[in-house]
């Protein structure tokens, strides 16, 4: 089995390597045109660790380094340790609880020394690793719901924790293994179900309670009546329709107040409720109404007004690096994070909007094509993992910086500020370079 | 291995695909589809300032600046950026206390939010300014010191000509739509500011700013590609002199009237001074709204110019014109001699004179007979060649059209008031066509009764005597830096010779002149070594028809032989015109023409300047004013009606009209004869409106 590789290069796919290394330039300008000042000595500043795209750029060095390390390793390495890995996750996870130092709200970040340190970011790895090394098992049967549900464990575990952490956004990345265990034989019924709800969730927000469970009814009802011969004949069926109609109620009028009560942060609510336009109706009392809490609704209401203005301001063409007025001049908070997009949009215009969009689809196409093409089912669902986490970030930062979807903090892939992101998605990309490089092999 | 599961990648890509077409129709719908955003990017984050050019500067006749930029320092603050502050130690450098200091920053953020800057304090006093200079490093990005150019009246004098800047209101908006002013703008209200302001405003430039999301200023727009550069305003040349006008208001400070010199050559006005005057200094600073309300209820009306507005009955000193248009139409000679015998017995009730003998033209004027001058008057509207009165009225008319009277000069700033001269129509209204005569308006002729004149028109009356016959429409501005672009200099330029009159007669007419200053009424305005040639005036007024002390009026012009100055000088209420007037007219001759007063006049001086003069009435309504805190509402009313007609400042300058269409376009008056003596009270035209007893008030002010 063991076979010695004098050339490492052999087998690699330099696409996908390609495609990161231009995503990453692409960040580092991003961020370079969201957070240049024109008094600054552009090659000095670039040298020194002091501006945030020189950071950037040496994080992308430190990347690069990291990379190759991943590069030189074995990739039975990975198989064999990937519920160490998990195990180290979920320890610094924990850690995070007692040594966590607060910032923007968030209560995941461990600071050492000048640098801070987002565990939930890293252990997205180690989940990735951890799920496909389940689900590669010979033993496991991916097509037993016992299996499914231990795997929706494994991928949820850290989500819980991230939640517990006021980390929303990050505990919501892990959802997207649900693309791994899709791919690998979930029953679609269980995606169905899951829209079926947000749908609902949606409804909820958007419709007067009442007119909703109205309507509700009246579908019901509808479905009884169209139905009534296959009722008259099958009687559970009519259970079935009642228990479902029982459901959807119950999630309208009690599940979703509950959850937007007690669950969710208020300024959490807010945005949900500002993306569609609507005031938060679950504030109550003299509490509830604090000037701070006021303050966060109009901020991330203004913070998705700013990002479309940006956006919208570049036109077809854009107005070219550095000419961004919105950007340049700090309309847009969090732009070299997690609204990075806009300096892209603005600058760059409809055109470059589309082109980076290009690049990123073509990245996840490209996954998918190695996912596809693996002999051993651990890597193919490591490489569904990347996948979906990538997607996930994408899809949601740019339908949030777009208006489309509510604001949670997650960065744009490689591209935001960011050294945490930067380094996780490294390695991340450069994992799957590695066992794609051996896909040859089987790897248990 | 569950391989039937590898479709599913295809469902997966399409999920892919689907979720970014939905985010590319998003940024299609922003970026391409809707222009809203590009707007409000631009509101966002560009803004256009309006660059205010420097105004004109004001200069003397020789080359004083008398009204002058400057620079004054607000100490502004932004609330958000104090960090760190001593707040005592800051306290005490402003001398405020710490809850000053927190109105002031609560103040600010009020106004202002807390991340703009807003002002703390405007206009820093000098030490206060150097004070907070030196320390203002230990106060961080939270307070800076601003710059912004205001008006500086260098001299503080010369307030009523000068004028002053205001905020432009809606009305003036409207009026100027496309001039490039908007609100928050300061536009001249009055004085040459106002006349002149197209002139002294330059062209405003426009700037694109680049602002960040807190609205601060980060740089210029494309670097200035689309900016367009201020040009200052041009800088006037006035024929004032500095000098002579601070003269003036000295020797009337504490006296109600006004002063006004004419270099008779060129119809510049040298001296224009308007008494009590207010320093101009006071309308430029931070405090402008607080000094402008008090100036605009002192009963002593500083803010009205008198020696433009104001009418008053010319006395004695309208004698000299009689005396020209007499000689001119031949009803008399310079050998035509009356007698008075101590009053004027012609119409019944007899009209005093001030000492009995016989009188030729010379010792007439020279002493001021009034009998002489009934006489005269009633050779010339019972002038055979005329018809009736109605006719020989009208000849009268047309001289005192001539002469400058009855009409608005057209001098280069607001609110001239235009006199009057009685015609025919005034009479016919009044009595009805052929139920008047001579008698009617006797006391016309001795410059009472229905006659009013302007000081301004009787500073031109004399000088119109000095040219022998001519005179240019006086004006203040002489010359404008860059050409005169508006054209508003031309109407000065020309000669305005109305009559063709004879040399002769007008050397008759200053033989009588210099005698009223060597032997007459005069001799207060003596002056060695310079031959002037004036005339007194004591005019009889009244006020809230109660008899006042006399107006105290003298006109002059100097030297005889070649004139330069014509001068008139008046002080409401001080009695007998040789006793006040006279001495200031010489004074102010003298500083005119020899730049200094002597040393032996000196003492002179000094009891001019010092005499206190100010009318009872008008010292009573102090008084009042002061002990009940109060005005009355209706003289409120009166003052504020004044002002407005101060502030007028789109009064069409009248061309000097054909005598013919003055005539008919005269003013007209109301009074019933009862009245005829009891005119004009010139303290009044005010208080005359408040009782609202005749009709005269209009034609008083306008």
């Amino acid at each position: 089995m063991t076979q010695k590789n004098p050339e490492i290069s052999k087998g690699i796919d330099w696409s996908l390597i390609g495609l990161y290394v231009v995503l990453s330039l692409i960040g580092i300008i991003a961020i370079f045109a969201a957070t240049y000042r024109d008094t600054d000595p552009i090659i000095q500043s670039f040298f020194q660790f002091k501006t945030d795209y020189s950071r950037q750029f040496y994080y992308f060095i430190i990347a690069l380094i990291l990379g190759f390390f991943v590069l030189l390793t074995d990739s039975k390495f990975f198989t064999a340790t990937a519920n160490l890995w998990y195990f180290v996750g979920i320890i610094i996870l924990l850690l995070v609880f007692p040594f966590h130092s607060r910032i923007k709200g968030t209560e995941s970040i461990i600071r050492i020394g000048g640098f801070q340190f987002q565990p939930a970011e890293f252990c997205k790895i180690c989940v990735a690793l951890a799920l496909a090394k389940y689900i590669s098992r010979p033993e496991t049967n991916f097509s037993k719901p016992k299996s499914q549900i231990i795997a929706a464990a494994i991928a949820l575990f850290p989500s819980l924790l991230s939640i517990l952490q006021r980390e929303t956004g990050l505990a919501l990345v892990y959802f997207s293994f649900f693309l791994v265990m899709f791919r690998e034989g979930l029953p679609s019924i269980i995606l169905i179900i899951g829209f079926a709800i947000a749908a609902l969730v949606v409804a909820t927000i958007v419709i007067e309670p009442n007119v909703l469970a109205i309507i509700l009814t009246v579908i019901a009802a509808l479905v009884i009546y169209f139905n009534r011969r296959t009722i008259k004949r099958n009687r559970g069926m009519l259970v079935v329709v009642i228990l479902l109609w029982f459901v959807c109620v119950g999630i309208q009028r009690f599940a979703v107040p509950f959850a937007f009560k007690h669950v969710l942060q208020k300024y959490q609510v807010e945005r949900i409720y500002s993306l569609f336009g609507k005031d938060n109706p679950y504030q109550e009392g003299e509490e509830e109404v604090t000037p701070d809490a006021k303050r966060k609704a109009n901020q991330s209401n203004y913070n998705v007004r700013q990002s479309k203005i940006a956006i919208g301001s570049g036109q077809l063409w854009g107005k070219g690096l550095l000419k961004g007025t919105q950007t340049r001049y700090d309309f847009v908070p969090e732009q070299r994070t997690d609204f990075i997009f806009c300096t892209i949009g603005e600058g760059f215009g409809f055109a470059g909007s589309i082109v980076l969009l290009g690049i990123y689809l073509i990245l996840l196409f490209r996954i998918i094509t190695i996912a596809e093409r693996q002999r051993s089912v651990f890597s193919r669902c490591y490489a569904y993992g990347v996948a979906g986490v990538f997607f996930f970030h994408i899809a949601i930062n740019l339908a949030m910086t777009v208006g489309l979807a509510p604001v949670i903090g997650i960065t744009l892939p490689l591209i935001s500020y960011g050294g945490t992101s930067l380094i996780t998605f490294t390695i991340m990309i450069f994992i799957l370079v590695r066992l794609d490089a051996d896909r040859h092999m089987v790897l248990r | 291995m569950p391989v039937f599961n590898q479709s599913r990648n295809r469902i997966i890509r399409l999920i892919f695909l689907i979720t970014f077409i939905v985010i590319i129709a998003q940024l299609f719908h922003l970026q391409v589809l809707s222009k809203k955003y590009k707007r409000l990017a631009d509101e966002n984050a560009i803004q256009r300032t309006v660059v205010y050019p420097l105004r004109g500067i004001i200069f003397d006749r020789d080359r004083r600046p008398i009204l002058n930029n400057t620079l004054t320092y607000d100490l502004m603050v932004i609330p958000s950026q104090i960090k760190g502050l001593d707040t005592a130690f800051f306290c005490g450098l402003m001398e405020i206390d710490t809850a000053e200091f927190r109105r002031r920053i609560i103040n600010g953020i009020i106004r202002n939010k807390s991340f703009r800057p807003s002002v703390f304090e405007a206009s820093l006093s000098a030490q206060k300014y150097a004070r907070m200079q030196e320390n203002m490093w230990r106060f961080g990005n939270g307070f800076y010191i601003q710059e912004r150019p205001i008006r500086k009246y260098s001299y503080g004098a010369a307030a009523n000509v000068l004028g002053y800047l205001g905020e432009v209101d809606s009305n003036f908006l409207k009026k100027h739509a496309d001039e490039g002013y908007q609100s928050g703008d300061y536009a001249g209200m009055t004085g040459l500011e106002s006349s002149y302001e197209k002139v002294l405003m330059g062209e405003r430039g426009v700037k694109f700013l680049i602002k960040d999301n807190f609205n601060r200023i980060q740089g210029p727009y494309e670097n200035g590609a689309f900016d367009t550069a201020a040009i200052a305003g041009s800088n006037l040349h006035l024929s004032l002199d500095i000098e002579l006008q601070k003269e003036g208001e000295k020797l009337m400070q504490n006296k109600v009237g006004a002063i006004v010199a004419i270099d008779p050559q060129t119809g510049g006005i040298l001296a224009m001074v308007s008494s009590p005057t207010y320093d101009p200094n006071l309308l430029t600073g931070a405090e402008r709204r607080k000094h402008f309300s008090q100036l605009y209820v002192d009963p002593k009306l500083p803010l009205m110019n008198r020696a433009v507005l104001n009418s008053y009955p010319p006395g004695s000193t309208f004698k000299t014109l009689q005396a020209i248009l007499a000689l001119h139409e031949g009803v008399i000679t310079t050998k035509t001699t009356f007698t008075c015998t101590g009053a004027f017995y012609g119409c019944g009730k007899p009209m005093r004179c001030l000492d009995p003998g016989v009188f030729n033209l010379t010792r007439g004027i020279t002493f001021s007979c009034n009998t002489y001058f009934a006489n005269v008057m009633q050779k010339v509207i019972n002038n055979p060649v005329f018809p009736d009165v109605d006719s020989s009225l009208s000849n009268w008319d047309n001289y005192m059209y001539g002469f400058g009277l009855g009409h608005k000069l057209g001098v280069d700033i607001p609110s001239e008031g235009s006199g009057i001269i009685p015609t025919p129509a005034t009479y016919n209204r009044i009595y009805g066509k052929g139920h008047w005569n001579f008698c009617t308006f006797r006391s016309v002729s001795i410059g009472q009764g229905e006659v009013l004149v302007t000081p301004l028109q009787m500073a031109n009356e004399m000088a119109y005597l000095a040219n022998k016959g001519w005179y240019r429409i006086p004006h203040l501005v002489d010359s404008i830096d860059g050409g005169d672009k508006f054209g508003l200099l031309e109407k000065y330029r020309k000669k305005i010779n109305p009559m063709d009159i004879p040399d002769s007669i007008f050397e008759a007419v200053h033989d009588g002149m210099q005698g009223v200053v060597d032997i007459g009424t005069g001799r207060g305005a003596k002056l060695p070594g310079i031959t002037i040639c004036g005339k007194t005036g004591t005019a009889e007024n009244y006020s809230h028809g109660a008899k006042q002390k006399d107006h105290s009026f003298f006109a002059a012009f100097a030297p005889r032989e070649n004139p330069k100055i014509a001068i008139m000088v008046i002080c409401e209420n001080a009695g007998f015109g040789g006793t006040w007037a006279a001495p200031i007219t010489g004074l102010m001759i003298e500083k005119y023409l020899n730049d200094t007063i002597a040393a032996n006049r000196k003492p002179l001086e000094e009891r001019m300047a010092n005499a206190n003069l100010i009318p009872s009435y008008m010292l009573r309504e102090i008084k009042t004013r002061d002990s009940l805190q109060r005005i009355r509402k209706d003289s409120l009313d009166m003052i504020r009606k004044a002002i407005k007609d101060t502030l007028q400042m789109e009064d069409v300058p009248e061309e000097v009209l054909h005598p013919d269409t003055i005539i008919q376009k005269a003013p007209a008056r109301k009074n019933d004869s009862a009245e005829r003596k009891v005119t004009q009270k010139p303290d009044a035209i005010i208080r005359d409106n408040k009782k609202a007893t005749t009709g005269n008030k209009k034609e008083g002010i306008l």
